[in-house]
This record gives structure tokens, C-alpha cells and sequence, in this order.
């Protein structure tokens, strides 16, 4: 078989013209496809017979909190990578995720707090979603703490992309303890609601939603990852050439 | 001309190989002595610990059955803080002198090292730790039925609290002032272990069974045993890099 595709992206200059052709492929159809969402969600879907309209708020945060943890797992994949092989390029993918991560795991908070104040009637209930989705934040501020504490760039890289591989050894253990926490502590006065089978009006903007901020994502980390090259190899001749043009 | 082969088969039956447990064994043992010559700073977690448990009291309330309700809660706060802080000993002594360096060099498993290093570890913070915090669960109201429970939890967790805290300590180790990163490290990583254990200590307190939540936190233990060493070897190679 032939890898030659696979070591290019190894190469800090490949990936950085790559990623400034794939960028707009990603982003048009992102932008597209979130409006879309946005106006099927927010107009076109009927309003919840239990929740009213404040069921709308999912189309932004679902979305979010899907990208949350979708971010994370490709964090500590590429920082995986970049560990057992010393490829370079994989350590500025890692690093590049962790501030989408963070901020896509704050908006799920942020939005699902917004949620609960009249659904629950309270903006914070120690569900056990909403408390997995705060200690994965604390991960991210971590992850990215520790990036910043370590000056040199090549030993930032290797210890944050341990971090991450046991960050995302611990997920599940911690994801699992907490559900099984609350479910012993849940106090009996909660109004819990079942998740409803969505109808199709319902469902298709969600799904345009999901398909959106992935490719968003996509985007964001595309120009974040030449931002990162463009620190990183500050020095390179091949730099200079690459931006002359 | 005949004689270069055999000082040579002299020297090497002179330096009899080390297997990496018994490479263990010495880092274990030299830990544990120097320790035992600052006992010092083997009673500041402890004494940290008391001071955390004596808060609970003075900010809720001295009524035994109020506090009967926080104690699990309480006694996990201050075990996690109190193992928190210990941690900043684990491998600065070490890493300021050298030592780490010479055991990344020595051509020993770094992980086995590292392993005993962490052990030493806890005997020195977690064992005292889990031996005093039936004092502080009578302080807070807990039955003496109880006692024998909480120091099986606290035993259990600890050794939880101090591998997961040595990745962390490892990660940090060439950072200045790394105590608040540490904290926010380890703890996120932690909480398994304190939701485990304060369940163990309300059921011992309430006077259940405590057979499911002791094997719950044995099981983060042995995942512990069997996979922080490797990530906190690994660490500390890129910290020494």
C-alpha cells in the first residue's frame, strides 16, 4: 500500500497549504447548513407540547455539547499520534482543539443552564450530564494550563498529550461515577422528562445543527492549525516563501 | 594481552545485574529513609488534615447529628487536600538534586522506579492519612462501628489519590509555581475516588454492607496500580527532556 499521503501530513508546509485550500470547503458548508438549522429549529419546528418554545434551545445546545466531547477525543487522538510518532503537525492539532473544546463545552454549559431556569427552576441542577459537562471543562482548562506553564514548545507538546490520553482514559470512569453519584442523591422534587421521540420537523434542523458545527469545527480548527504552524515554524525559510506568495 | 578478558569477566561478575524489582526495592528503601530523617514534613499533611476536618465543625455547626450527615463529605474534602498537598514532596527533593536524572539514566524501568517512588509515597502520607482519619469521623459524629469501614475506604483511596497524583506531580515538575496547575490536574481526575469513598464512608457511618462500594474503590485502585505508573514514567522522561 502506499503511504505517501499519509507522511506528507507530517510535513508542516503541506498541511499548511492544505489547510488554507480545505478551509473554505468546510466553512461555506458550515455557515450554510447552521443557518439552515437555525431556521428550520428556531422557526419552522413546531413548539414542544410540554416545553413550549423553550425546547429551541437544543438546536444550540445539543450541537455543543455533542462537539464537546467529539473535540475532545480528537484531541487526544492527534496528541496520541503525535506521541508515538514524534510527527510535529499532530502536536499542533491537539493543541489547536483545546481552546474550541473549552469554549464548545462552556456554550453547552451556558446554554443548558439557560435551559434549566424554566424547566427545571433552577439555572444549575446537579445533573449528572451537566456535572460531566463541568469536570470536562476542568480537563480542557487543564490540558490548556498546562500548555501554557511549559515554555518549550516541543515539551509542551509531549507532556499536554499525556494529559489528554489519561484525560481520556479517566472520562468514562468519571462519567460513569457521576451518573451513579446523582442517581443516589437525586432529590425526588426534580421534575425529570423523559426524552420524547422526536418528530421528523423536530429532528432535521438538529441534525442539520450536528452536521454544521462539525464541519464548523472543522473549519476553526483548520485556521487555529495554521495559526499554530505559523508560530511554531517562525524561523523556517519555507515560512517566508509560503507567505510571499 | 591475556589478562584484558578476564578483568573484564571479573568486573562483570563484580556488578551482579539489578532486576528492575530490585532497583525498586533500594528507591523504595532510600525514600523511606530520608524521609524518616525530616519526620517534619511527615506530619504536615496530617496536621493539615486535622485543621481541614476542624473547619467543618466551626462553620456549620458543633451539633453531632448535624455533622453525622457532612462527614463523609468532609472527611474526603480534607483527605483529597490533604494527599493534594503532599504531592508537591513526591518528586521535588529529587528532581532539585538530580536523582530523577540518574534514575531516567540507569537503564532500570523508569516506570518501576517511578512506581516505588510513589509507593514510598503513600506509605509515608496516604497510610497515616487513612490510620487518622478514624479520628477525625469520631470528631465528626460517626459511630465506632464505623471505624473499621472508613479506614478500609481511606486505605483504598488513597492509593487511588497518590497515583493519580503522581502523573500530575510528574507533569508539573519543571514549573514554577505549578501548586494551583497541580490542583487543577489532579483533582478533575479524582473524583471518582471521592465519590466512591464518601459513599463507603456513608454506608459504613449508616451501617450497611460495605462490600460493593470497598470493591468499587479497590477497583480504581488496581486501574490505578496498573496504569499511572506508565503515564507518570512517561512524564517525568518529558520533564527531564
Amino acid at each position: 500500500m502506499n503511504f505517501v499521503w499519509f507522511h506528507r501530513l507530517g510535513s508542516p508546509p503541506y498541511v499548511y497549504a492544505l489547510a488554507q485550500r480545505l478551509t473554505p470547503w468546510l466553512a461555506w458548508p458550515a455557515a450554510l447548513l447552521i443557518l439552515a438549522g437555525l431556521w428550520g429549529g428556531l422557526v419552522l419546528a413546531p413548539p414542544d407540547y410540554q416545553q413550549g418554545d423553550g425546547f429551541r434551545i437544543i438546536y444550540v445546545h445539543a450541537p455543543s455539547a455533542w462537539m464537546s466531547l467529539m473535540v475532545y477525543t480528537s484531541m487526544a487522538v492527534s496528541a496520541a499520534v503525535g506521541l508515538i510518532w514524534r510527527i510535529k503537525v499532530a502536536h499542533a492539532v491537539a493543541a489547536a482543539c483545546a481552546p474550541i473544546g473549552a469554549s464548545f463545552t462552556l456554550a453547552a454549559l451556558v446554554t443548558g443552564s439557560l435551559w434549566g431556569q424554566p424547566m427545571w427552576g433552577t439555572y444549575w441542577q446537579w445533573d449528572p450530564r451537566l456535572t460531566s459537562e463541568l469536570v470536562l471543562l476542568f480537563l480542557y482548562l487543564g490540558y490548556m494550563g498546562l500548555r501554557a506553564g511549559i515554555e518549550d514548545t516541543q515539551r509542551a507538546d509531549r507532556a499536554s498529550a499525556v494529559l489528554a490520553v489519561v484525560g481520556v482514559v479517566n472520562v468514562p470512569v468519571i462519567h460513569y461515577s457521576v451518573t451513579w453519584w446523582n442517581s443516589l442523591h437525586q432529590a425526588p422534587s426534580v421534575m425529570r422528562l423523559a426524552k420524547p421521540s422526536m418528530a421528523p420537523a423536530m429532528l432535521v434542523p438538529l441534525l442539520m445543527m450536528l452536521a454544521g458545527f462539525t464541519l464548523f469545527f472543522g473549519a476553526v480548527l483548520l485556521v487555529r492549525l495554521r495559526a499554530e504552524i505559523l508560530a511554531r515554524e517562525r524561523a523556517n525559510p519555507w515560512l517566508k516563501e509560503a507567505l510571499a506568495r | 594481552m591475556t589478562t584484558l578478558p578476564d578483568a573484564g569477566a571479573a568486573h562483570a561478575a563484580d556488578v551482579s545485574p539489578v532486576t528492575s524489582f530490585g532497583a525498586a526495592s533500594l528507591a523504595l528503601r532510600r525514600d523511606l529513609t530520608l524521609a524518616f530523617r525530616k519526620p517534619a514534613q511527615l506530619i504536615q499533611p496530617l496536621a493539615f488534615f486535622a485543621l481541614v476536618t476542624m473547619l467543618f465543625p466551626l462553620a456549620i455547626s458543633p451539633e453531632l447529628s448535624q455533622l453525622r450527615q457532612v462527614a463523609p463529605g468532609a472527611l474526603w474534602a480534607a483527605a483529597l487536600l490533604a494527599s493534594l498537598l503532599a504531592l508537591e514532596f513526591l518528586f521535588r527533593d529529587d528532581s532539585q538534586d538530580g536523582t530523577l536524572e540518574q534514575y531516567a539514566l540507569s537503564g532500570q524501568s523508569l516506570t518501576a522506579l517511578i512506581f516505588a517512588k510513589t509507593l514510598a509515597h503513600w506509605l509515608l502520607t496516604g497510610l497515616p492519612l487513612a490510620l487518622m482519619a478514624p479520628l477525625a469521623a469520631i470528631a465528626l459524629g460517626a459511630p465506632n462501628s464505623s471505624l473499621a469501614g472508613i479506614i478500609a475506604a481511606v486505605v483504598l483511596g488513597s492509593v487511588t489519590l497518590s497515583l493519580i497524583g503522581s502523573i500530575g506531580a510528574a507533569l508539573t515538575l519543571n514549573i514554577k509555581r505549578s501548586s494551583v496547575l497541580l490542583s487543577l490536574l489532579t483533582l478533575p481526575l479524582s473524583l471518582p475516588v471521592l465519590i466512591f469513598g464518601a459513599r463507603a464512608t456513608q454506608v459504613a457511618i449508616g451501617g450497611g454492607s460495605l462490600v460493593a462500594p470497598l470493591e468499587l474503590l479497590a477497583a480504581l485502585a488496581v486501574l490505578g496500580v496498573t496504569l499511572a505508573p506508565l503515564a507518570a514514567g512517561a512524564a517525568v522522561r518529558i520533564s527531564l527532556e
